[in-house]
């Protein structure tokens, strides 16, 4: 036996983890750009009626207004609020235009790389974009520098230290040894960014099975404070390899939720009206679940060899 | 509507960005429109076009018309996945983009393109969902492609707020600042075509069929040049069409 399969377990509940690792007033990275959203700790972030959070995502996504509905967020950090591939987010930017919720927008690459030098212990980030743009008149977080070697002036932005970065991912053994594969969007800057990290996962698995392909541990261990067995624990959106998106569920939202009364009654039903992520998978149906599932589509296994024996 | 002489603007508007990729090129890609002028242009005269997304693949061969940019459709097949911070750092930043194709609410007489907020910013008459990464491809990207409606208050003399360069005030303006993309080199609409003239103003280039120099000018928010050649594109192929509608049968971008 190994000594990282000797160590104690990080598995714990969801509700466990929300409450003793997130606070009110937190800023929170909810990670993962349309792909493996932490949509179940989000929703146990709402039951739990956590308060005053900064909520952190590249593109928000329907998440965004939940949460904001629900009364969980004084602030959002991003640089995408639509609903993807279908338009706006139109309770949230009723919110924005009316001024109930406080907003800092970026860009794509501004997002990543604060969380890059926050990731990195560096005070911020050089990048070569947003020059002439009115981005950094509206968030005097953008700043420019002077190349200290040519004189050329780049902009900056701060780094990023979320409080809690969740992160969803395929699988993971009880120490929060993950595999994530697909798309990796800003997972493991966040990941590394992060004061506080939580692990949400479609499967808990060995270790032996995670140690079996090392390259596809983004973030070790080490790095992690809980892990959560959430199987479709990105549902509505997608996780490469067991489900496909609900695109009927966005599709619905972006039709029938233009007011907040109606994300407070969906809210009602599906999350408060539910002890916890099993009970909203009950409440979606599993008979619409199941028609999310992808056929298989292996990969060719990778010959990492063994080697060992004495040297000289 | 099943041939060539029956099609909407936006498939006029999809057809004719298609043909201004090239082939070989590495395109990044955004959702929508944009998507199926890329698809269109793999299907037919660039067949080795390598899609990009800011999710992060690269060298798409997308098997249906992605829900939203980090659709799994986009890895069954891909040649590259890689971080965002890697597309945005290694790929966009490091100069291997030649062409960004993006859309936007509004398209200034310079090139600038607002997706942020229509009036003020902190008073907005509308919020906007933001660059995303549309502010980044324009400033670093070779060269790009837009893809608007042709409507006055969507072609306004300045943008309300500028999200993303185009020549800024003028293409002095934006070589002055040192960017290393090419700024923008063709706006295609549903009524023509333009393209920055020396100083970065956009010029009325090309009609599509029926359309006239008029009708371009009333759109147009601010006093709209004309070419000194103007062309007319081609109305969409019956195989383009035949293509398009079978990209996106539900039409949701092409309406």
């Amino acid at each position: 036996m190994s000594r990282v399969e000797d160590a104690v377990s990080k598995v714990t509940t969801l509700s466990d983890a929300v409450s003793r690792l997130i606070d009110d007033g937190d800023s929170v990275c909810l990670a993962g750009l349309t792909h493996l959203i932490p949509y179940a700790a989000a929703h146990e972030i709402i039951r739990q009626g956590k308060r005053n959070l900064e909520l952190i995502r590249a593109t928000p996504d329907l998440l965004c207004e939940q949460m904001l509905v629900a009364g969980s967020l004084r602030k959002v950090v991003y640089s995408w609020a639509g609903n993807p591939g279908l338009g706006l987010l139109r309770v949230f930017r009723k919110a924005v235009e009316e001024g109930r919720i406080e907003t800092e927008e970026y860009t794509h690459y501004g997002m990543v790389a604060r969380l890059m030098a926050g990731a990195m212990h560096l005070p911020f980030f050089p990048i070569r974009t947003m020059a002439g743009t009115d981005l950094p008149k509206v968030n005097t977080n953008i700043k420019t520098i002077s190349d200290p070697y040519t004189g050329e002036v780049l902009h900056t932005v701060p780094a990023l230290n979320p409080d809690v970065t969740v992160m969803h991912v395929q699988r993971c053994d009880h120490q929060g040894n993950a595999h994530i594969w697909g798309f990796v969007g800003e997972v493991k800057e966040a990941a590394f960014a992060a004061r506080r990290l939580i692990v949400t996962t479609e499967e808990v698995v060995n270790t032996e099975m995670i140690l079996s392909d090392p390259n596809r541990v983004l973030v070790p261990g080490f790095k992690v404070d809980a892990v959560v067995a959430a199987p479709w624990g990105a549902h509505p959106s997608y996780a490469q390899g067991y489900y496909d998106r609900d695109n009927a569920f966005y599709h619905e939202w972006s039709q029938s939720t233009a007011n907040e009364d109606r994300v407070r009654a969906w809210l009602a039903e599906y999350v408060l009206g539910t002890p916890n992520h099993v009970g909203y998978l009950e409440r979606i149906g599993h008979h619409r679940l199941d028609g999310l599932r992808v056929p298989e589509g292996l990969a060719a296994p990778v010959n990492y060899g063994v080697y060992g024996g004495a040297v000289g | 509507m099943t041939t060539a002489e029956k099609h909407t603007s936006s498939e006029q508007m999809i057809a004719a960005a298609a043909r201004a990729l090239r082939d070989g090129e590495r395109t990044f890609v955004g959702i929508g429109q944009p998507n199926l002028a890329a698809m269109l242009a793999k299907q037919l005269h660039a067949p080795r076009l390598v899609m990009i997304y800011e999710s992060g693949a690269v060298g798409a061969n997308p098997t249906r018309l992605p829900f939203s940019i980090g659709d799994p459709c986009l890895v069954t097949g891909v040649a590259s996945l890689q971080s965002m911070m890697d597309i945005f750092g290694l790929f966009l930043q490091g100069g291997l983009i030649d062409t960004g194709l993006l859309g936007a609410a509004q398209v200034d007489r310079f090139g600038n393109l607002n997706s942020t907020a229509i009036g003020d910013y902190f008073k907005p008459k509308a919020r906007l969902a933001g660059s995303g990464g549309a502010c980044d491809i324009a400033t670093l990207a070779h060269r790009v492609i837009v893809i608007t409606p042709h409507q006055r208050q969507r072609l306004p003399e300045r943008v309300d707020f500028v999200t993303t360069p185009g020549f800024l005030s003028g293409r002095s303006e934006r070589d002055r600042l040192g960017m290393p993309g090419g700024g923008p080199e063709l706006v295609i609409t549903d009524i023509g075509t333009m393209e920055p003239d020396p100083s970065g103003e956009l010029v009325l280039t090309a009609l599509h069929e029926s359309r006239d120099v008029e009708e371009a000018i009333a759109n147009t928010g601010w006093p709209l040049r004309i070419a000194p050649v103007l062309r007319r594109t081609k109305p969409p192929t019956e195989q383009e069409l035949t293509l398009l509608r079978a990209l996106d049968p539900k039409r949701v971008y092409l309406r």
